[in-house]
């Protein structure tokens, strides 16, 4: 035995090194034809280890208190060596991980990703999105500019919406009457201790979970179902080297936009940094239009659309727990978009278009028009899953191939 | 293992016995842990009460002061706009606050004020909390009032919201006495002083 082998095999008799990498990377047996909606995983991935990293650096010159919290961020972007590039890599990875998560779950949807046996993988996936959700607002108010101020009150106060123990629960998530430094400090402990632990820790189950089922594919059918003599499915190939090398050209489209934005657009146009960011919090002065940043604002437009404030509040927590519910909504005889029915991408042309009007009402002032498009639009969202039941068992659905087919 | 001569109902209750009281100590270990998150003791501090003079305040007017850290807004309102407050209950969803949280009992139901020319309320909208806009009457064709640029809610010039709005509730009006005639402090409450 070398000297390398022997070192292996000490580790292994006492740490399963080999077994792990091989059940999860070299003898993890993945689909052979996963296609360009494959790249969203790792991406994100990448993009979790990007915004840890960046976040991390950033926490050395970050002060979080109401009266330098600001001036810190400044300090970050002005005088810090490369203190800018770490600030931007953050800033335009919080809203890359929105992007590439939502095209992560865009996949699970088209292709049936969440369907029986992977229900718990959607599950978990569910989670580290509402975990997202509020590891960004939570790192939103910390610049404490303006409209960190006031989108930070305007979400708090959906709590208000608590029938009898509201006020009192808003002030106790503040930790004052106001938002002030005792709101931005704990903010601060959740966003870099607490929620980063949690959604490590749901990323993990959520690949154990996915890795005990095996992942889908784009025929929505299982590779399980034909081995060869040695337990292997025929239409597998290990992830390692074969879909290790396939993400890194994954990888390198996505840094090239990812450095575009990074480099010539940090703020993409208002996009990603809100103008009214650029002025330091102020508890008396509201900025004439307050909008959250661009991956909130459909769940935004859903809680305006409602013209009353408790239903709004549950309209739009309905909006994101309906989702959870998914795996059980659908109910066509076939998984992938493939073999669907046609009205299948009716109903799922219809709500991506719905998706994209409320997120784009989310970013505007009200208007009556624009408020009774967003009831449209909101009301369809809902039609879309809780009428999935229904609609889902309609029509015919082509034959599946019983091998995948690329 | 053998589980000859176990009594496993015994069992049962020392494991759930055990668990409960455990449960009920993870209770107790949360209080300071869910305490702490509540107002510091210098954060209720902050909450001294405010004194605006009105001498200096035409009608039509307002002044924005600070209390608690929230703006407060003092209008001085002209005998027309307070007549005009009795004509729009129509449009209002609550004309004569019924809500009791949103006003201390002293003050009257439809112009929401002590004296009917000086209004004081919470600048902060019951919807979502935003700062709402003070518009005088002759700036907009619904009256004047305040609006707020979030989400579209409007309030009359008594701070009483308008139907067809996301806001629920009237603008809150704090607890406030006049010290003599030109002056009134906001935070303490009439005939508490």
């Amino acid at each position: 035995m070398t000297k390398m082998a022997q070192l292996m095999q000490w580790i292994d008799d006492r740490f399963p090194l080999t077994k792990v990498w091989n059940e999860h990377l070299a003898e993890y047996y993945a689909p052979k034809n996963f296609n360009f909606w494959y790249f969203f995983g790792s991406l994100a991935l990448l993009v979790l280890v990007n915004q840890i990293l960046t976040g991390i650096w950033l926490t050395m010159n970050y002060n979080p208190s109401g009266e330098h919290a600001y001036a810190s961020v400044e300090f970050i972007m002005r005088d810090v060596n490369w203190g800018w590039l770490l600030r931007y890599m953050h800033s335009t990875g919080a809203s890359a991980f929105f992007v590439v998560v939502y095209l992560h779950m865009f996949r699970g949807l088209i292709y049936g990703s969440f369907r029986k046996p992977r229900e718990l993988v959607w599950l978990f996936g569910m989670i580290i999105f509402v975990l997202l959700m509020a590891e960004a607002f939570m790192g939103y108010l910390l610049p404490w500019g303006n409209m960190s101020y006031w989108g930070a009150q305007v979400i708090i106060n959906l709590f208000s919406a608590v029938p009898y123990v509201g006020d009192y629960l808003t002030e106790w998530i503040r930790g004052d009457f106001i938002i002030s430094g005792a709101t931005l400090n704990r903010f601060f402990a959740l966003h870099v201790v607490a929620l980063p632990i949690a959604l490590l820790l749901m990323v993990f189950l959520h690949i154990v979970a996915l890795h005990k089922v095996g992942s889908n594919n784009p025929d929505g059918i299982e590779i399980k179902k034909y081995k060869d003599e040695n337990g292997i499915p025929l239409d597998g190939i290990p992830f390692h080297p074969y879909y290790t090398v396939k993400d890194i050209v994954g990888v390198a489209g996505f840094l090239f936009f990812f450095c575009l934005i990074i480099f010539f657009a940090p703020e993409l146009n208002g996009f990603f940094l809100e103008p009214p960011n650029f002025t330091p919090a102020d508890p008396l002065k509201t900025p004439a239009h307050i909008a959250p940043v661009w991956y909130f604002t459909p769940y935004y437009s859903i809680l305006r659309a409602v013209p009353d404030q408790q239903l709004g509040v549950v309209a739009m927590a309905a909006s994101l727990i309906v989702m959870f519910f998914l795996p059980w909504l659908d109910r066509s005889k076939v998984k992938s978009i493939r073999y669907k029915h046609w009205s299948f991408k009716v109903w799922l042309g219809l709500f991506v278009i719905a998706f994209f009007v409320l997120g784009y009402l989310g970013m505007k002032g009200p208007t009556p028009m624009r408020t009774l498009v967003a009831q449209i639009a909101t009301v369809y969202y809902f039609v879309f899953f809780l009428g999935m039941p229904w609609w889902s068992t309609w029509g015919d659905t082509k034959p599946v191939p019983e091998r995948v087919t690329h | 293992m053998s589980n000859d001569g176990v009594d496993s109902g015994k069992r049962r209750f020392l494991t759930l016995a055990t668990s409960a009281v455990g449960v009920v100590g993870a209770g107790f270990v949360a209080v300071p842990f869910l305490g702490s998150w509540k107002p510091s003791a210098k954060a209720q501090a902050a909450g001294a009460p405010v004194e605006v003079p009105l001498d200096k305040l035409e009608e039509g007017q307002m002044v924005k002061v600070e209390w608690r850290g929230k703006p407060v807004f003092v209008v001085k309102r002209s005998e027309t706009v307070v007549d005009a407050l009795k004509n729009t209950t129509q449009e209002l969803k609550d004309p004569e606050s019924q809500n009791i949280e949103q006003q201390p009992e002293y003050v009257d139901g439809v112009t929401r004020s002590i004296r009917p020319d000086v209004i004081v309320l919470v600048g902060i909208c019951t919807h979502l909390g935003c700062v709402p806009q003070h518009l005088k009457e002759t700036e907009v064709d619904w009256g004047g009032g305040f609006f707020c640029p979030c989400h579209g809610s409007r309030f009359d010039l008594a701070g009483r919201v308008f139907a067809g709005v996301p806001a629920s509730k009237n603008l809150q009006v704090p607890p406030y006495s006049y010290q003599g005639n030109n002056k009134i402090v906001i935070g303490v409450d009439e005939g508490a002083a």
